[in-house]
């Protein structure tokens, strides 16, 4: 009797499309292009403010025109699932435990929702807006 | 007690016979509390005794019966095939050489595992004669999870990064490690750092997450990934930027 194991190879280029699972992974790891993105258009921004108030109110301009909203409408919807995605695994990299129990799981993704609302509300009020 | 006719797909494959593997059908009048092992069972006993496939405990302990039912690593004596449309494609493990059948190749789990030193490496030096060594509910509680894993690979194979670069450690021999690391009778996280904190360890890991979707046990292999990859970072920071510090 002989071995002879047969090796079945993982197609490297459209393995993401054999389950669902691969799939959400891949729209998650997806996000960060668009979180790439708007850091990329905030060094634009900087850039421009930088070459003086003329450059930096067309930049303004820009941002205002048609394709500058919808650019920030669809990076914003990639970066509500990239935060929403990242937030629900923390339990499993963050786990707290208090004596023999573990803190619930929700515990701890509320506590990243609370520090991402505090956060914005210092940067709307370090921006004026509140 | 109601019996249903299912078809079974079985992928097969004889290494004397076959270039690749082939499907075979079976038609399998199945009683309601049937489990696919079940199925199995019956076309081995009835039908064909030619089928190979590994099997022991049929109470998912042994985590022998791992395959592929529907494309879904399980655990045959688990998945019942009242769950399952009338059709049910059965195929060896993915991301594991067949040998035969329904039967994998496990040698590199087998090899990896004990690299791992998944065994209490005791942090004192204690006579047996000095008693033993005593852990609160709370100790255990830390790392008792892990300790469900029965090494039934379903993780190896719902993993992509195993599939694509076969050198990966994988969830459940990194998930051990963390458990022995975890322990507070522990002495051993040193020697084990040097075998999972390495790319093709833990950094190879991307947090797809499926080996804990599919683990049969309820275990948390990639929760555990993730908390060795924390652990190791923080190693490197404290290594590089408080070196005075002991550890």
């Amino acid at each position: 009797m002989s071995r002879r194991p047969y090796v079945r190879e993982m197609p490297t280029t459209h393995w993401f499309l054999r389950q669902p699972r691969y799939l959400r992974y891949m729209a998650r790891e997806v996000t960060c292009v668009f979180i790439g993105a708007y850091a990329v258009l905030l060094v634009i921004a900087l850039a421009r403010l930088a070459e003086g108030r003329e450059a930096y109110e067309g930049f303004l301009r820009a941002l205002g025109s048609t394709a500058g909203i919808a650019f920030q409408v669809v990076v914003l919807a990639f970066a509500l699932y990239h935060t929403v995605s990242w937030f629900s695994v923390t339990p499993k990299a963050m786990p707290i435990q208090r004596g023999e129990e573990f803190v619930p799981g929700g515990v701890i993704i509320g506590a990243h929702y609370a520090g991402w609302i505090a956060l914005s509300i210092v940067v709307l009020v370090l921006a004026g807006v509140l | 007690m109601s019996e249903r006719r299912i078809e079974l797909e079985v992928l097969r494959y004889s290494p004397e016979r076959d270039r690749e593997p082939r499907f075979q059908s079976y038609t399998v009048p199945c009683l309601d509390e049937w489990v696919v092992l079940d199925a199995l069972n019956h076309v081995k006993d009835h039908l064909d005794t030619t089928l190979s496939y590994r099997w022991s405990c049929h109470m998912a302990v042994c985590g022998s019966c791992g395959m592929m039912v529907n494309g879904e690593p399980t655990l045959a004596c688990k998945a019942f095939v009242r769950d399952y449309p009338d059709r049910i494609r059965v195929e060896p493990l993915a991301n594991f050489p067949i040998e035969r059948d329904l039967v994998t190749v496990m040698d590199d789990f087998m090899e990896k595992l004990a690299r791992v030193k998944p065994w209490l490496i005791p942090g004192e030096d204690k006579t047996l004669g000095s008693g033993e060594h005593r852990q609160t509910p709370a100790e255990l509680k830390r790392f008792k999870q892990y300790t469900m894993c029965i090494n039934c690979m379903l993780c190896y194979s719902a993993c992509p990064e195993y599939g694509l670069v076969p050198e990966f450690l994988g969830p459940a021999a990194i998930a051990l490690a963390h458990r022995y690391n975890l322990d507070s009778r522990d002495g051993g996280r040193a020697e084990r750092q040097e075998i999972i904190a390495r790319d093709e360890a833990v950094w190879q890991c991307s947090f797809v997450g499926a080996c804990s979707e599919v683990c049969p046990k309820h275990v948390d292999p990639a929760g555990a990934l993730q908390q060795v990859k924390l652990a190791s970072t923080v190693d490197w920071y404290r290594e590089h930027l408080l070196p005075w510090v002991k550890k």
